[in-house]
């Protein structure tokens, strides 16, 4: 079983994440740990110093996290960015094509589980900011998207 | 029609091998009841009152005959014989065992089908127009859009747990068939300035707050709509109500920050998703098209309808429909005969269907939000032998859009949520007003039935609207009237206390002799009711 998943190179951050509130009221954290209800564009005028950002679901069927982790990336977030919480193995694929690159899921995870999830499609349809290329681009690769 | 290539096919096969895994484990007591409940609601297997539901969708209405066939065969085999086409374009069947449900799907990927996205909060089936690609006044085909939009939605990372179900239609008429106003989101086709784009209506549905979409964009060109509907999507996944689910819609969303904010929200969000990429380039859209190139239709075909046969002459007048290829016609096949069940179909009428497509229809099927079916491309001198086969299998009934072409949802027959049966009902009004002539002459009455107050049978739409509730554990029905799908879209008004089975089929009666008292030639129902409104009938039902 996975207690803790990262597809990062080196080690995971260490430091522990402070609310959105106490972060941005405060100049020296590098973790934050927003939860479902916050507005991940608070933070990006502070993407520099942050390490370690992490995205609590409290319940896996919240999925506002999804739009928090793209809309970190999107602005070119590059540090660490974790779901924590209610995070189940149907989830990792959808979450790393978002954006998130270690997972600290409430239940630890089944390694055999996680590695079938994330084999099992070849191919993804949208174009996120995880680099895959999309079918539309594959199809088209002569063109300015493809 | 379009063709799945080696990348649609290989998403739909891994489905098939991810579920029958997720099956497997639920069997093997790997997982409980409540950790594979949200796993099969991915995938349109529903527990329902007696046995598992499993939807099929239908994207955009469109099917094969071969498709239509293998749906056939899977109700044969797995189900009792018959299968339910839904408001939806979706197909349920309602006897299924868990551990067929794998090689059900494995069966519909052997002909491009699926069941993705047929329940869950994420992005559903994208509905579209019956007549997509037929009729002679619309914009574009809609269909190359929603096909687009299919792929678009499916697995998509962002918005597979959004606040609550979510709903896409696209059509390109004026006349609005597909209820496009009633969806989370509506996209109308126009052309300006020789650029082909969407109308997006944005909000609309029913439920227990039935709302008309309003307009929030006047255009969005063709190389942008998907950019545009993620940034529509990313503000209702962030700002959508999750503390109930009766208000996670986004039309409350809407409701609740105002059209304007709203538009204020996704222009903003629109204005950062253009940068992105993440537009399929114009050639994408190209190739889907070229699937649906008008087919090589005959010429020189003549119009004469023979109508020597009373019988056919009155179902060519009513469900019948002019097609934009000459010497062709639009075959509308009603599913709603006077004493069956609205949308069911046997194994064998399935099959039937799939054969006249085969023979006639160049090979294609529509399913229609009303819970029929369509043969598009039909040739008016093979009508008449159309007309036996269909009448010879019981599919015969001249009532499209009559008070006997009954919109209504499985109810408390089969489904778990429902608080009244709706099928009974929809039978007892049938029967009286069984009397052809009496339905000609009521003319366009468009008669729609929930089991509850989450619309499933789109009673709010209604020109006669019925909801069924349920009153201290008896079955309660109220009436509604003046409610429209259609491209003048309007929410039906409650006529005051509900009735009984037997008190609803007379206070309907009531209406109806109303409207005959006080129509004004060529009104249909629906414009004597915005004419005289509510009073004279209230008083008429409760008087």
């Amino acid at each position: 079983m996975v207690e803790f998943l990262s597809f990062r190179d080196g080690e995971a951050t260490q430091e522990p994440a402070v609310t959105v509130e106490a972060f941005t009221g405060q100049s020296n954290a590098t973790a934050v740990r927003i939860e479902p209800g916050e507005d991940a564009r608070e933070l990006l005028p502070f993407l520099d110093r942050l390490s370690l950002v992490e995205v609590n679901f409290p319940g896996f069927g919240d999925g506002r996290g999804y739009s928090a982790a793209r809309i970190l990336r999107e602005a070119g977030y590059a540090g660490e960015l974790r779901a924590v919480g209610d995070v189940l193995v149907d989830q990792i694929v959808a979450m790393r094509r978002c954006g998130f690159d270690s997972f600290h899921p409430a239940k630890p995870l089944d390694d055999a589980a996680v590695d079938r999830a994330l084999n099992r499609y070849d191919d993804v349809y949208q174009k996120t900011i995880d680099g895959r290329r999309p079918i539309w681009a594959k199809r088209h690769p002569e063109t300015i998207n493809g | 029609m379009y063709r799945y290539d080696s990348y649609d096919q290989s998403i739909v096969d891994a489905r098939v091998d991810e579920f029958r895994d997720q099956v497997q484990r639920r069997l093997a007591g790997a997982l409980t009841e409540d950790q594979f409940k949200p796993l099969r609601l991915m995938n349109g297997l529903y527990l329902q009152l007696h046995a598992y539901m499993l939807r099929v969708a239908i994207p955009y209405g469109t099917l094969s005959a071969a498709q239509m066939r293998k749906l056939g065969e899977i109700a044969a085999k797995y189900d009792k014989g018959y299968g339910h086409f839904t408001t939806r374009q979706n197909l349920q069947y309602n006897w299924i065992k868990l551990a067929d449900a794998p090689d059900i799907l494995a069966e519909l990927a052997s002909v491009e089908m699926h069941a993705i996205q047929t329940s869950g909060n994420c992005i559903r089936n994208i509905s579209s127009d019956q007549y997509a690609g037929v009729s002679a006044d619309e914009v574009a085909d809609p269909r190359p859009w929603a096909e687009l939009l299919r792929q678009w939605s499916s697995f998509h990372p962002e918005f597979t747990y959004l606040p609550r179900k979510f709903k896409i239609c696209v059509i390109a008429t004026e006349d609005d068939r597909a209820a496009m106003r009633l969806h989370d989101i509506g996209l109308k086709l126009v052309e300006r300035d020789g650029v082909i784009g969407a109308e997006v209506y944005a909000g609309g549905g029913m439920g227990r707050t039935p709302m008309v979409a309003p307009l929030i964009r006047d255009f969005v060109g063709e190389d942008e709509i998907i950019s545009y509907l993620e940034a529509c999507l990313r503000v209702y996944n962030r700002y959508g109500r999750r503390d109930n689910k009766y208000k996670a819609r986004i039309k409350i969303l809407v409701h609740e920050i105002g059209v304007e904010e709203y538009k204020r929200q996704v222009e903003e969000e629109f204005a950062h998703m253009r940068t992105l990429g993440l537009n399929p380039p114009t050639e994408e859209l190209d190739r889907i098209r070229a699937f649906f190139a008008a087919p090589a239709y005959e010429t020189g075909l003549g119009e004469d309808i023979d109508r020597a046969d009373p019988a056919f002459a009155l179902w060519v007048d009513r469900q019948v429909a002019a097609h934009k290829a000459p010497g062709y016609a639009i075959v509308n096949i009603s599913l709603k005969p006077l004493t069956g069940i609205p949308g069911d179909a046997s194994a064998e009428q399935i099959e039937l269907v799939a054969g006249l497509a085969e023979q006639y229809s160049l090979d294609e099927i529509r399913v229609t939000h009303a819970q029929n079916l369509v043969l598009p491309h039909v040739k008016k001198a093979d009508l008449y032998a159309i007309w036996q086969k269909l009448d010879e299998a019981g599919l015969a009934e001249a009532n499209l859009d009559l008070i006997t072409d009954i919109i209504a949802c499985p109810g408390l027959d089969y489904c778990a949520l429902a608080n009244a049966r709706s099928i009974p009902l929809a039978q007892k009004i049938a029967q009286r007003f069984a009397d052809a002539e009496r339905q000609a002459e009521l003319g366009e009455l468009k008669l729609k039935i929930s089991g509850c107050i989450n619309a499933c049978g789109h009673h709010h739409a209604g020109h006669i609207g019925i909801l069924g509730v349920d009153r201290k554990g008896v079955e309660n029905f109220q009436l509604l009237l003046g409610g429209s799908g259609a491209e003048d879209a309007s929410l039906g008004q409650i006529t005051g206390p509900g009735f009984s089975e037997d008190g609803v089929v007379d206070a309907i009666e009531k209406v109806t002799d109303i409207y005959l008292a006080e129509r004004t030639d060529g009104e249909r129902f629906l414009d004597t009711y915005r004419r005289i409104g509510m009073k004279p009938f209230k008083e008429a039902i409760y008087g």
